[in-house]
């Protein structure tokens, strides 16, 4: 499938990256050190709704080492509202401060800047505000009743964006089907919870006229777009960098208020201005993921078939839009019928305002929820027919031989083969034997259950068709390759890689083409001053979309090279042959090696005709359309119906992503991911109380995975390459969230189910077992 | 301005002097006033492991012990474990070779817990190994390949 022919690409090449990291030589954001460098603490409402009454920042201002204290007066009218992906008539802007109201815990009030990090701490507790509190509505499906207090007293409900998609065909399958069920299920608010929070180092520099902002981030080419627009500066007085980037899951893919308020005080201050989160501060206002209330009503056969879905989607959308923030609910819907074929699908979509941090993209964003929901209906489907759930699903998939197939919920996949993952995992988990022992517990009276899931998912984001033109930006991809005179090569890539480890597979890519070796090639990401305009790193993206581009890249460079090559070796071009390194003419042991030709294209002193001097291109790749990985996983686990303590057993999981250009490093986004979505199933949850007070704002009570809990993973996987980019690569990096909450929750309902118990919300904490088992036997 | 107290050091090896404030956390001491941002500050409360480093050859988590508690003790930061890109510590290459890193932000805390873990027992077994690692959290990789990395290490240093 692959443009060059393999030889780098496909091996567990360990990463170009790691060098630096495991020596503690890296520069994150809070790295940077910079001369004159200030910094900020951010003073933060302690109520979820109210009107501010008074800010007193006197006794701050006073305090020794503080250099400035700025509140939403200070900078009205002179900068807009807080970055957005898509504007939605008629929704009211967030500001980057307070502006008289309050709308959630931990909403930005004012903002303190200091010669000393302790010392703007110090100040900031120093700051009073008077705030009147009033009603918060925290619960999403209490703040669309029509009495519920509202975030925004100038709409006339909570609601900031309602999509319904009825269908009258779904109405009539419901009608002629044998039977049908309804479930609602739960997809809790979880923090993403990158180690590294956010961290912004702001830098005016009066004399170029021009701003440097350092950030944690996943997209720096939107922030610098996104600044400039909030400053009302051109974007060329931006330079956006994004460091060594801790993680970010997706909640860095927005630009925050506080990263365009930091730009502007450092504008006024004249001075580099940086701040670095704290853990709470990060789990009060870094961007959560999920949030969704799903209402689903299946209409199946006796035999299992699933023939048409109505849903509803309520979506906790938080105190404000954030940036896709409303709109990603929706891939929901779109996502709704997993690997199966489904005739028909209704749907409603919300997303609802409450007095909440807002939520984002994370992990999935919107895909892992319709995995959970068709996920969960097939093993209720199962337990209605009395049908084993791997039958169930063989009975609904879609045909191998019908792709591209667009599902009734509109999205066209591009190629599947969903018997193939699950037989190779029935094969490495022995399905068989693994019911048989589970029979064996139970006759025993113990709780083992075994999960299935097997699931389809969106990656490689584009096309760009689907943003809006607010962003100013599409969802291509560039990359530029620049030869250096010696053969060496540069890359530099507008994704933005943090932890996916892109420089060492473009590495592989590029040894490929040109048969260099792999530390002769150096991958430039996360700087705008450095990189052609790019896109980012989010939406399983960076090889199916920035992999393409560098490959389209390769490929006019390579043509370039090979036509230097024949003007010097006196042949024309078709006479030219490649391999490893070398351009040969065909037939003759005259050749060039590619260093050789490299050399050529800088000095010049022949004139090739209809070329410049150089050897450099760059390419921008716009997918026709994403592409549609799937997995079959699945586990075991053992309840203790003492404790309600769930032990995994086992973890199963035969993924396919299409052509794989580094297995190692494909099994750490897998590993990754599934442990990612295990965490959302069993312990991980954002809670707030019903005043809005966020009770999960330190490590100590919000439960991010250990290593203590998981045993050792299963892996494998099938290769069905996509048509839609030159590498056959479809995308992995958030597959394993998208196969795991199903996965764990349908074991642990199996594991009950002999109780009588259909459900269990996540998280599967042990106290939620515990009392649905009393629940169950005290019946 | 804030009263300062006088705190002497060894730091990977070298004798530093410097006037801190009297509640400068260690890890605040080794990042702002030693430059050596290797260690890194996750959580504020011990709870992460992204600021362990080792005190007097013991893995202790920087961000809750103040410079003052170190004062005249020996401290060793993950800058301290390699000389130079030649001569890694069997840890490192570990991680290096099994993939045991992916955004990187925990992996130095991470490398010197597990290096007390093997200081105190040189073959562990995978439970064992993910016990030492419980007060680390890494949320890119999922453990198992830090699992392989801490075993690698072992096995190298075993057969060294």
């Amino acid at each position: 499938m692959t443009t060059f022919r393999p030889n780098s690409i496909g091996k567990p090449i360990k990463r170009r990256e790691d060098p630096r990291l495991i020596r503690g030589l890296a520069t994150y954001t809070d790295d940077v050190k910079l001369p004159r460098m200030t910094y900020a603490a951010f003073v933060r409402s302690d109520f979820a709704a109210g009107e501010i009454r008074s800010i007193d920042t006197t006794a701050a201002a006073d305090r020794p080492g503080v250099v400035g204290v700025y509140t939403y007066a200070d900078m009205d009218g002179q900068v807009g509202g807080a970055p957005i992906g898509v504007a939605i008539p008629g929704m009211p802007d967030h500001p980057l401060l307070a502006d008289g109201r309050v709308l959630y815990v931990g909403h930005p009030v004012a903002v303190v800047v200091a010669e000393s990090p302790y010392a703007a701490r110090d100040a900031a507790a120093a700051v009073e505000v008077d705030i009147e509190p009033r009603e918060a509505v925290v619960d999403v499906e209490a703040a669309l009743a029509p009495d519920a207090p509202r975030v925004y007293d100038e709409l006339d409900s909570n609601i900031c964006l309602q999509v319904p998609a009825p269908n009258p065909e779904a109405d009539k399958l419901f009608e002629q089907a044998d039977q049908t069920l309804s479930i609602r299920l739960l997809n809790q608010r979880v923090a993403p919870f990158p180690m590294e929070g956010r961290a912004t180092c702001a830098h005016w520099e009066e004399g170029p006229g021009k701003l440097t902002i350092w950030t944690s981030n996943q997209a720096p080419h939107s922030v610098k777009q996104q600044i400039a627009m909030c400053l009302r500066i051109p974007e060329i007085r931006v330079r956006a960098i994004a460091p060594e980037v801790g993680g970010g899951f997706g909640a860095k893919i927005p630009t925050y208020a506080e990263d365009a308020l930091l730009c502007w005080v450092s504008r006024d201050l004249r001075r580099p201005v940086k701040w670095s989160e704290t853990r709470t501060e990060n789990l009060l206002g870094m961007t959560h993921g999920r949030g969704h209330v799903e209402k689903i009503e299946v209409a199946f056969q006796s035999d299992g078939r699933v023939l048409a879905l109505k849903g509803q989607t309520i979506a906790d959308i938080g105190a404000f839009r954030s940036f896709f923030g409303p709109f990603i609910a929706l891939s929901t819907h779109t996502m709704s019928c997993g690997c199966y074929d489904i005739k028909a699908v209704a749907w409603e979509t919300s997303s609802v305002f409450t007095n909440t941090m807002a939520t984002e993209a994370y992990r999935g964003a919107g895909r892992p929820e319709a995995a959970y929901l068709i996920e969960r209906v097939m093993d209720e489907v199962a337990a209605a027919t009395g049908i084993d759930p791997v039958a169930v699903r063989r009975r609904n998939f879609i045909s191998k031989d019908a792709f591209p197939h667009t599902t009734p919920s509109g999205a066209t996949y591009d190629t599947g083969d969903y018997e193939k993952s699950l037989n190779r995992m029935i094969e490495l988990a022995g399905y068989d034997e693994v019911r048989e022992a589970q029979r064996r517990a139970r006759d025993d009276g113990r709780l083992v259950g075994i999960g299935l899931a097997t699931f389809t998912e969106v990656c490689g984001l584009g096309p760009s068709t689907g943003t809006a033109p607010q962003q100013r930006m599409g969802t291509w991809e560039s990359a530029t390759v620049r030869v250096e005179p010696s053969g060496n090569v540069t890359v530099y890539t507008g994704i933005s890689p943090h932890g996916q480890g892109q420089e060492t597979v473009f590495a592989q890519q590029v040894s490929d083409a040109f048969g260099v070796g792999l530390d002769d090639v150096v991958v430039v990401h996360g700087d705008t001053d450095q990189v052609q305009h790019g896109v980012g790193t989010f939406g399983s993206r960076g090889i199916a979309v920035g992999g393409a581009a560098l490959d389209m890249a390769l490929v006019k460079v390579h043509a370039k090279a090979t036509r230097i090559a024949a003007h010097h070796l006196d042949a024309p071009v078709d006479q030219i042959g490649y391999e490893d390194g070398e351009f040969t003419v065909t037939g003759t042991d005259r050749k060039l090696t590619f260093r050789q030709v490299a050399e050529m294209a800088h000095l010049w002193n022949v004139n090739v005709p209809g070329e410049e001097p150089g050897l450099e291109a760059v390419a921008r790749f716009e997918p026709s359309a994403t592409t549609f990985p799937f997995g079959a996983h699945l586990c075991q686990v053992e309840i203790d119906p003492e404790s309600g303590e769930i032990e995994i057993q086992r973890y199963v999981a035969v993924d396919d992503f299409g052509e794989v250009m580094n297995p190692m490093l494909a099994d750490g986004q897998r590993l990754g991911g599934v442990v990612q979505g295990i965490g959302q199933a069993m312990w991980e949850e954002v809670q707030y109380d019903e005043g809005g007070q966020l009770l999960s704002g330190t490590l100590m009570d919000y439960a991010v995975p250990r290593a203590k809990r998981f045993p050792r993973m299963e892996l494998d996987n099938t290769v069905t390459p996509t048509p839609i980019n030159p590498l056959g690569a479809k995308g992995i990096g958030e597959l394993g969230t998208i196969g795991a909450t199903p996965c764990i929750v349908n074991a642990i309902v199996d594991a009950l189910r002999p109780l009588g118990i259909d459900n269990i919300d996540m998280p599967a904490k042990p106290e939620r077992i515990w009392r649905a088992i009393q629940a169950a036997t005290a019946n | 301005m804030p009263r300062s107290v006088p705190v002497a050091i060894t730091v990977n090896g070298s004798k530093t002097e410097r006037q801190v404030e009297p509640r400068t956390l260690l890890v605040h001491f080794l990042r702002e006033e030693l430059d050596l941002t290797g260690v890194h500050i996750g959580c504020e409360s011990t709870l992460c492991g992204a600021c362990t480093v080792h005190l007097n050859g013991r893995a202790v988590k920087s961000c809750t012990v103040l410079a003052v508690q170190a004062d005249g003790q020996d401290v060793t930061t993950i800058e301290g474990l390699a000389q130079d890109a030649d001569n890694l510590h069997p840890l490192q290459v570990g991680f290096w070779e099994k993939h045991g890193l992916q955004c990187g932000y925990c992996t130095p805390g991470m490398i010197m817990a597990a290096k007390q873990l093997l200081d105190d027992n040189p073959n562990p077994s995978e439970a064992e190994i993910r016990e030492a690692i419980d007060g680390n959290i890494c949320r890119c990789t999922g453990y198992q390949q830090i699992v392989d990395a801490v075993q690698h290490a072992a096995q190298a240093a075993g057969a060294a």
